[in-house]
């Protein structure tokens, strides 16, 4: 059965067009994905992310517990509200999510994992979690909110109360803090500036409602996707999953090999690392006409590799994608675009920050 | 949603076809199909003089979202293409039955061709219970 998040109605009346996302009813726009893309990229917008998966941790040994669960290391967490941005890998390596984890007290961290992964992730961390004496708990009972966009920070401060707003206008980036009965976190998906807000279901449509009448822009899911690629943030399920290494998905930068910690899946890397031929993950531009999509094929002097996620950039006016291809591949490759071979450029990514297009784009 | 003017045939597949005066058919892409795609991105045309197969595809239309193959209405030779569409493929959300045409054919078996096509008042009912 398709499951509707608490803003459902909300999505409905505001004439969203609504799709089926990983078994929820989602809008996937509001009218134009691009003006979406556009006012989150140049003033603020929002998103409905309550389908996104709320997981509380209890337990005296929940570091311990974190610190074999996941590839990056909670010891980076040092100060209350803290957050880390985590791959969460299987025996043999695999991404089973990616995932953010909040540090709250050594007895109290907070997991926020993917809609489309929701029941095996559960499942996996139970099961990691009996050894180590951890209640898992599921908090369906919240909402979730992201407000992204060079104004959004303004936008949401200025609906809180002045001591909750005294606390949440201090916090820095990959940090959270609780006021106003909200869980606010300076993260997001979209490569702007802004918060994530955990909000109980009651609290939520009228959180909403407060965050238009504050010019906040509704906007879908559509525009998420270009504005996560556009700011080179991966999407499970498209660009690495099980059967993909962090190595393999450029997420390198999130496995702490630190001394001593045997996560589930080091062994696994270390030997993919050290033997250095894995398939890499790159960014490509195509600078012709035309739209790069998943599943595409990418010709390279060294085999052939094939598109992940991609998209039209509406910052760029051009496509733009990531590619998982041989190691070596580089400068310009072929994109295989229903039979024709169009050329792309290898790029550094992210294609956009801050609102603009990075050098060499 | 636009109105669907009176003189239009459909495809199922979403394409519409006008009938003009001189016996050529104008071909585009239905009001109710660029709002199921969203902002479009990028058109891929025929060209002019290509041999053309009713029911076969023969124009490509990308939104952000996705691509979608255009069918062609009736058997023919294209005769014009909308050279304007390609730098401003938009046209098509904004105006999909005037401005945002895609190609025209000129047909061979126009009286054959067209029995297969739907008026406006079977493509309406169509799209409707699609939506349900």
């Amino acid at each position: 059965m398709t499951q509707k998040t608490i803003l459902n109605d909300t999505h409905r009346a505001l004439g969203a067009k609504m799709v089926d996302f990983g078994g929820w009813d989602m809008p996937i726009s509001y009218g134009s994905q691009i003006e979406e893309h556009h006012a989150v990229r140049r003033d603020a917008g929002m998103f409905d992310v309550s389908h996104m998966t709320v997981v509380d941790l209890h337990g005296a040994r929940c570091r311990e517990f974190l610190r074999h669960l996941l590839a990056n290391s909670v010891d980076k967490l040092k100060a209350s509200g803290k957050a880390l941005y985590s791959c969460m890998l299987n025996e043999q390596g695999g991404v089973i999510d990616d995932l953010i984890v909040y540090f709250l007290a050594e007895d109290f961290f907070r997991v926020v994992v993917n809609a489309s992964t929701r029941d095996k992730d559960l499942a996996w961390i139970e099961k990691q979690a009996a050894a180590f004496d951890v209640k898992v708990s599921e908090r369906p009972d919240f909402a979730m909110i992201a407000v992204q966009g060079p104004h959004a920070r303004d936008k949401v401060l200025g609906l809180l109360t002045p001591e909750a707003r005294a606390k949440v206008a201090k916090i820095g980036k990959f940090v959270a803090a609780e006021g106003d009965g909200l869980f606010i976190a300076r993260t997001g998906y979209t490569g702007e500036d802004g918060f994530e807000i955990i909000v109980p279901e009651k609290d939520a449509v009228s959180l909403w409602n407060r965050l238009m009448d504050a010019g906040v822009a509704p906007c879908g899911l559509g525009a998420r996707d270009t504005l996560r690629l556009e700011a080179g943030m991966n999407l499970y399920g498209q660009d690495m999953d099980e059967s993909v290494s962090p190595w393999e998905a450029n997420l390198g930068w999130t496995v702490a090999l630190d001394e001593g910690r045997a996560f589930i899946g080091r062994g696994v890397l270390e030997t993919q690392k050290a033997a250095a031929d894995h398939r890499v993950m790159v960014g490509l531009v195509m600078d012709d006409k035309g739209v790069l999509r998943h599943g595409q094929r990418v010709a390279t002097p060294q085999g052939d590799g094939e598109i992940l996620s991609g998209s039209f950039s509406p910052t760029l006016g051009k496509s733009i994608a990531f590619a998982r291809v041989p190691a070596g591949a580089a400068g310009i490759l072929h994109a295989d675009i229903r039979g024709k071979l169009v050329p792309v450029r290898v790029v550094k990514y992210p294609f956009v920050r801050d609102g603009k297009p990075c050098e060499g784009v | 949603m636009q109105e669907i003017p009176g003189d239009l045939k459909f495809m199922k597949s979403h394409e519409w076809a006008r009938v003009e005066d001189k016996g050529t058919v104008t071909c585009g892409i239905s009001d109710h199909a660029q709002g199921l795609l969203g902002d479009l991105v990028y058109v891929e045309l025929p060209s002019v003089g290509d041999t053309v197969k009713a029911g076969n595809a023969c124009a490509v239309v990308e939104s952000v979202k996705a691509a979608s193959d255009v069918y062609a209405p009736v058997s023919g030779e294209i005769v014009a293409v909308n050279e304007a569409l390609p730098d401003k493929p938009e046209t098509i959300n904004e105006d999909a039955y005037g401005d945002g045409w895609l190609f025209v054919i000129k047909p061979d078996n126009l009286a054959e061709d067209q029995e297969e096509l739907l008026d406006p008042d079977a493509y309406a009912e169509l799209i409707e219970s699609e939506d349900h």
